[in-house]
């Protein structure tokens, strides 16, 4: 009978820890799968280079011809062109195309390689409590309702919300979902392809930037070969002049080219910031005029003036995806809702807590087992070895019926016995199986024992 | 065994934790603010004003790192002058103020939420989506209260 009860224990004891310790997935012996980062699971249609740091869009297939283009034509342009007008002119020309230069790198690579203002997916605990407010406003039927909105009223001007059934959020005002990239993203203007990545909120004054100073240089580069052609045909005739920086020709075509769709793009966009408009919105026309009288634009600040610092200089957002972040093995299970709360079941997902967890669980076992000792002491008492000098030292030996006061119990079988009035009495490593330990004060611990049966008062 | 399976479904739903979750609120714009709205679930653990109090602080600490003031334009325009290069050595502004927003939910957290069995989250965990309040297992120390005192009258009995 004892046997089968010390079996039972022991086959509890190793379900808790099973339980506890690790995932079903894990080896015994292999402790610890390696951590993966977030961006490696991250669920949209994103490249990501250098463990997390850079973030692309599938198709950088133009990005890298965008790229090609400015490199190849400012190499020309300096190789070529630039030695003569800086003998020429003045070597201040060179100069500030290499400025323009590194800062139409530098502001493109920041547009291609940043966040653009990704929003992560719902958890799924979210997703469900969301569903069911939903269902709850839409009385519970069975049938699958209509796209979801939700109304807003921002500045006195109605906007819909829509519901995005990918990322399983209501997305906040000016966010759309990126179909190219998969994601939704936060004041979503456009997906550029000649950049490689969507623009949105974080990263639309590095576009913006690009523009400007990518059309500034077409301009400079456009202008000082032209100037180069006509110097050099001065001193040499047209036909040879061209025929001495054939790259120059090359420049101007590219050049020629470009100011027409930079130059507007930069033009265009101007005016969005200005009115503090998104592309998108503009091209659906949602706060033209035409729409309505009421309809203005509710995000605008009133003047250019501002809406131009609030685009260009104002703070800068973080990211909200935490790509290089570790992610934490988190097991979501789902039980039925009570009461009107979503419940979900994980396991490990605080190890902290857990540990506490376990403290509080020894903590709760002795004083279950104190209580139970009232009841069932009665039962208990079957003689007793005179009672113990205080301070004894009971090690490795078998007590059977014995009453033990002010005594450390160390290593120790013991059966049947009564232990009482024991104060800072410390239990270790003993197997206390239907023994009475009445009356133990507060400070007596029971430490790595396997507890079978204990009865204990609480002090 | 009987006893096994029952103290480890008990063990299971002793890790299963509750959560409240508030929305955002759209109604001044794109700026990050929570719904102020006493939800019902927690009528019975804190007061109203207890938590109308945690979530205006929380919003009013967003508005600050959201605020067009001369300190943010003055950042953008040093960090546009330097390739943002600045930002390697500086925080930004709003990272600053997140780091803030971390420190005031974990001191909420310790000195109110902890004593009544609640746990705030940090909403950047979860991308600005939604506070969470995650109702910490009080009620499991019962369970496994019980579920010793189940187990030692069984075994006692035999």
């Amino acid at each position: 009978m004892h046997l089968g009860v010390s079996e039972s224990m022991r086959e509890c004891e190793y379900s808790q820890i099973s339980t506890r310790s690790s995932t079903p997935m894990e080896t015994p012996y292999k402790k610890r799968t390696p951590k993966k980062r977030k961006w490696e699971i991250f669920p949209g249609r994103n490249k990501f280079y250098c463990d997390g740091r850079i973030m692309m869009a599938k198709q950088t297939g133009v990005f890298y011809l965008t790229l090609i283009l400015i490199l190849v034509t400012c190499g020309l342009f300096f190789s070529f062109d630039c030695p003569f007008l800086a003998q020429q002119l003045t070597p201040v020309i060179p100069v500030i195309g290499g400025v323009l230069f590194l800062f139409v790198l530098g502001t493109l690579l920041r547009t291609s390689f940043s966040d653009p203002g990704v929003l992560p997916r719902a958890s799924p605990d979210e997703a469900a409590d969301l569903e069911r407010q939903i269902d709850v406003a839409n009385g519970g039927t069975g049938y699958r309702p209509p796209p979801r909105t939700k109304e807003v009223v921002i500045n006195g001007q109605t906007v819909k919300l829509k519901y995005c059934f990918t990322c399983k959020i209501f997305r906040p005002p000016r966010a759309s979902h990126c179909s190219l990239c998969d994601n939704c993203v936060e004041r979503f203007d456009h997906h550029c392809p000649w950049v490689g990545n969507c623009v949105g909120r974080r990263n639309y004054r590095f576009f913006y930037m690009f523009i400007l100073s990518l059309s500034f240089l077409t301009i400079f580069i456009f202008a000082f070969v032209i100037t180069h052609i006509i110097l050099s045909s001065h001193q040499n005739g047209f036909l040879s002049a061209l025929k001495n920086s054939p790259a120059s020709v090359l420049e101007v075509v590219v050049c020629f080219f470009s100011v027409w769709s930079i130059v507007g793009l930069s033009g265009f966009h101007t005016y969005l910031i200005s009115s503090n408009q998104t592309t998108n919105e503009d091209i659906k026309g949602s706060w033209s005029s035409k729409r309505g009288k009421d309809n203005y634009n509710p995000y605008s600040y009133g003047n250019i003036f501002t809406n131009c610092c609030a685009a260009l200089c104002g703070p800068l957002p973080p990211s909200l995806i935490d790509r290089r972040g570790f992610v934490e093995a988190d097991v979501p299970q789902l039980a039925p809702p009570t009461n009107g709360i979503t419940i979900y079941g994980s396991t490990q997902s605080q190890q902290s807590h857990t540990s506490t967890a376990d403290m509080k669980t020894l903590r709760v076992v002795v004083l279950a087992s104190l209580l139970l000792i009232l009841q069932l002491s009665s039962q208990m008492a079957r003689g007793h070895v005179s009672t113990a000098s205080p301070a004894s030292t009971i090690k490795s030996s078998t007590i059977k019926s014995s009453t033990v006061s002010p005594s450390t119990i160390k290593s120790s079988t013991i059966k049947s016995s009564t232990v009482s009035h024991s104060t800072a009495s410390t239990v270790k490593s003993s197997t206390l199986s239907a023994s009475t330990l009445s009356t133990m004060t507060a400070a007596s611990t029971v430490k790595s024992s396997t507890v079978k049966a204990v009865s204990a008062t609480a002090s | 065994m009987a006893e096994t399976h029952s103290l480890q479904d008990m063990r299971q739903q002793a890790a299963i934790t509750a959560k409240v979750f508030i929305q955002r609120d759209y109604s001044s714009g794109t700026m990050c603010q929570f719904q102020t709205k006493f939800p019902s679930e927690l009528e019975n653990r804190i007061d109203k004003q207890q938590f109308e109090e945690t979530v205006r602080a929380l919003n009013n600490m967003y508005a600050e790192a959201e605020k067009l003031g001369s300190q943010s334009y003055i950042e953008g325009c040093l960090a546009c002058l330097t390739a943002y290069t600045v930002f390697l050595c500086m925080e930004t502004h709003y990272e600053k103020v997140l780091k803030k927003i971390a420190k005031y939910i974990q001191e909420q957290n310790d000195k109110i939420y902890a004593p009544r069995g609640l746990l705030l989250t940090d909403p950047i965990e979860r991308g600005l989506r939604v506070v969470s309040y995650n109702f910490v297992s009080i009620q499991t120390e019962q369970i496994e209260h019980f579920s010793v005192l189940f187990f030692l009258i069984r075994a006692h009995s035999r």
